[in-house]
């Protein structure tokens, strides 16, 4: 038998437009933006500044976090309004990483993280067991979202709960969480989180060469996840995902049971969120529980509506678009930035089901007709 | 094999009594309305079976109970000699061999003909099989000879919801095919049909006969008078007459229900 091997159906996955994509983003954001910040100097016109490292940076985050939203609402058909807390929960985990590499340079020089002396604790508490590590960082950064949204799921799924009640549960669930981590007592930094970031892997976390290398690894993670978003959408298990949105009855009688399916991209969503995360907590220099506001993770579900669901292009436009929009009307009229919200979310609901990418594709076709008219 | 001692295959139908639905005084009821009322049904292997009933009869829910979708609240339900389908979940049974097409044709819309046959197609069904799965040419083949046979082999790259009524219905039904269930149910699949596409579809069910049993459920008189198998009658969630078409059509009690008292 002729098989082709795996990794080659893997990487074929996504077409050779969308590998050209890939590489000019991956020259921009990892060679053009780079060398401009670096090594050009600060006068210059062609000097990328740091403000503009960051926001971009931050935006490639929520790119991430976007696309695994839409795995799970536009390919799946399942709208969680709580992903918020799954990428809270990575950067939480590696936010603990770098509040124990402050070491004694924090206000009070003491070897606790500054809170927990505010708090006059003496020792840390059991799950903070570790937390110097850089790998143990990175293990809980990939199990505790992934494990949190694997029970969550479990339970939501096999008692078959759908639609907006499912998504109301998600809402609670991160609400729930951040009630938990405002307190002082849970001992993540009560509601001012973890900030004053110093370093990692004792590199200080502000140089220009530790902001593009965080700039960089997010901009690599963007571009995995839509690989590995291009070859689950395209594999059969994503023809099976879009069947439980389109017909879940019909699934279960051919023999499928919808709720591994469901589990399986849940989690992988919460993961990639949780990685995202920790991706966005060093660049941004803080974490605190607002992160797990309902509010946070329902304008998670406008980048994807406003980019276009069920498209991977799409919600990195989505985050894109909402999230430079944001910065500058938060800068220019800051009284505002929540209406704006909320008409962009009205306009994309009532004019653009298909977002700003579907609007693309239908003047593309309407230019085809005419085309078609005039020959 | 003698009946008393053969071999139990696992995963296997066991039809040493030559019967492959067993349906023993099974009752279902909602909210106080018994919707199935000690119904008592026997499907022989290989039979072509039609069911019909005024509305309300409890057809639509016999349907559910076998496929798990409702659960009964007593008697028994078995598959075969040895499968309980009182104990199993809906991807279980539909896994053991059982296929149903739903009163309203229910494919998936924005997957292409092609694709949709494809999903149904029986083997290995687990998430993480799925994730690896790949479409040999022994698979394509398949869909394609499903495709001849239920003529959409011109459509097989359209987009399933823009197939037209009779289509869907057509789809679906080769849903089946793919899924090669030993025991179809099928809930009116010529409803909405021209008569040239009823007949086709009567063609299609008596050829599949034997080697697979078939329960239909219908409305229509002449397509069950071409099937030309058993006819049960439903009424009040229980079995009212059983026969041929002819002996059925001339009991007193089944005129009584379908004329009314």
């Amino acid at each position: 038998m002729n098989r082709t091997p795996f990794i080659v159906r893997f990487l074929q996955a996504t077409p050779k437009s969308g590998w050209i994509s890939l590489a000019v983003f991956a020259l921009l954001t990892l060679v053009i933006i780079p060398v401009l910040h670096l090594a050009v100097a600060e006068g210059s016109a062609f000097h990328v500044s740091s403000y503009v490292v960051t926001l971009v940076g931050k935006i490639l985050c929520y790119a991430i976090v976007a696309v695994a939203m839409d795995l799970i609402w536009g390919y799946a058909g399942i709208l969680s309004l709580g992903h918020g807390l799954f990428f809270a929960l990575g950067g939480y985990a590696f936010g603990m990483y770098l509040m124990r590499q402050i070491g004694r340079d924090g206000s009070y020089k003491a070897d606790l993280p500054d809170f927990m002396v505010f708090l006059d604790w003496k020792e840390l508490p059991w799950y903070w067991t570790g937390s110097d590590s850089f790998i143990w960082a990175a293990v809980l950064v990939l199990v505790v979202p992934a494990l949190v949204a694997f029970a969550f799921g479990f339970f939501a799924f096999r008692s078959r709960i759908k639609g907006v009640y499912f998504s109301i549960i998600t809402q609670a669930m991160t609400f729930a969480a951040m009630l938990l981590f405002f307190r002082n007592e849970t001992g993540f930094g009560g509601n001012n989180g973890f900030t004053d970031f110093k370093r990692i892997l004792g590199h200080s976390i502000t140089s220009p060469e530790m902001r593009v290398t965080l700039f960089g690894l997010s901009a690599l993670m963007l571009m995995a996840t839509l690989v590995l978003g291009r070859y689950i959408v395209t594999s059969k298990f994503g023809r099976v995902l879009a069947a439980i949105r389109d017909a879940e009855s019909r699934v279960m009688f051919l023999g499928y049971n919808p709720l591994y399916y469901k589990l399986a991209i849940w989690t992988l969503s919460a993961l990639l969120c949780g990685i995202a995360g920790a991706l966005y907590v060093p660049q941004v220099g803080i974490i605190n529980p607002g992160e797990m506001s309902t509010a946070n993770s329902i304008e998670i579900a406008i980048w994807v509506a406003v980019g276009g669901r069920a498209t991977l292009i799409g919600p990195v436009i989505g985050a894109a678009i909402v999230n430079l929009s944001k910065s500058f009307f938060t800068q220019a009229f800051p009284e505002y930035w929540l209406f704006f919200l909320g008409a962009l979310f009205v306009v994309v609901t009532l004019w653009l089901p298909n977002g700003v990418v579907g609007l693309w594709q239908q003047m593309r076709q309407q230019m085809q007709q005419k085309r078609r008219a005039k020959a | 094999m003698s009946d008393s001692g053969h071999m139990l295959i696992p995963d296997e139908v066991d039809l040493s009594h030559n019967v492959i639905l067993y349906l023993d005084q099974i009752s279902v009821s909602f909210d106080g309305f018994k919707a199935l009322n000690d119904l008592t049904l026997t499907i022989d292997a290989g039979e072509l079976r039609c069911i019909i009933g005024p509305n309300g009869a409890g057809k639509t829910t016999m349907m559910d109970v076998i496929t798990g979708k409702t659960r009964a609240d007593k008697g028994k339900a078995f598959f075969g000699q040895t499968i309980n389908l009182r104990e199993m979940t809906e991807p279980e049974i539909a896994h053991a061999g059982i296929g149903r097409k739903f009163q309203k044709p229910t494919i998936f819309e924005n997957l292409t003909v092609f694709e949709n046959l494809e999903l149904a197609m029986k083997m290995d069904k687990r998430a993480r099989t799925s994730l690896f799965a790949w479409l040999d040419d022994a698979g394509r083949d398949k869909v394609l000879d499903v495709l001849r046979q239920i003529r959409l082999d011109g459509e097989s790259e359209r987009q399933a919801g823009l197939l037209s009524h009779g289509q869907k219905q057509w789809l679906e039904i080769g849903m089946l095919l793919m899924q090669d269930p030993k025991l179809l149910l099928l809930d009116e699949p010529v409803a909405g049909m021209t008569d040239d596409e009823t007949a086709r579809t009567g063609e299609l069910f008596k050829s599949l006969a034997g080697k697979h049993s078939l329960v239909v459920v219908e409305h229509d008189m002449a397509f069950i008078e071409q099937l030309g198998g058993k006819v049960t009658v439903l009424h009040e969630g229980s079995v009212l007459a059983e026969g041929s078409l002819a002996t059925v059509q001339n009991d007193q009690r089944v005129i009584e229900v379908y004329l009314g008292r």
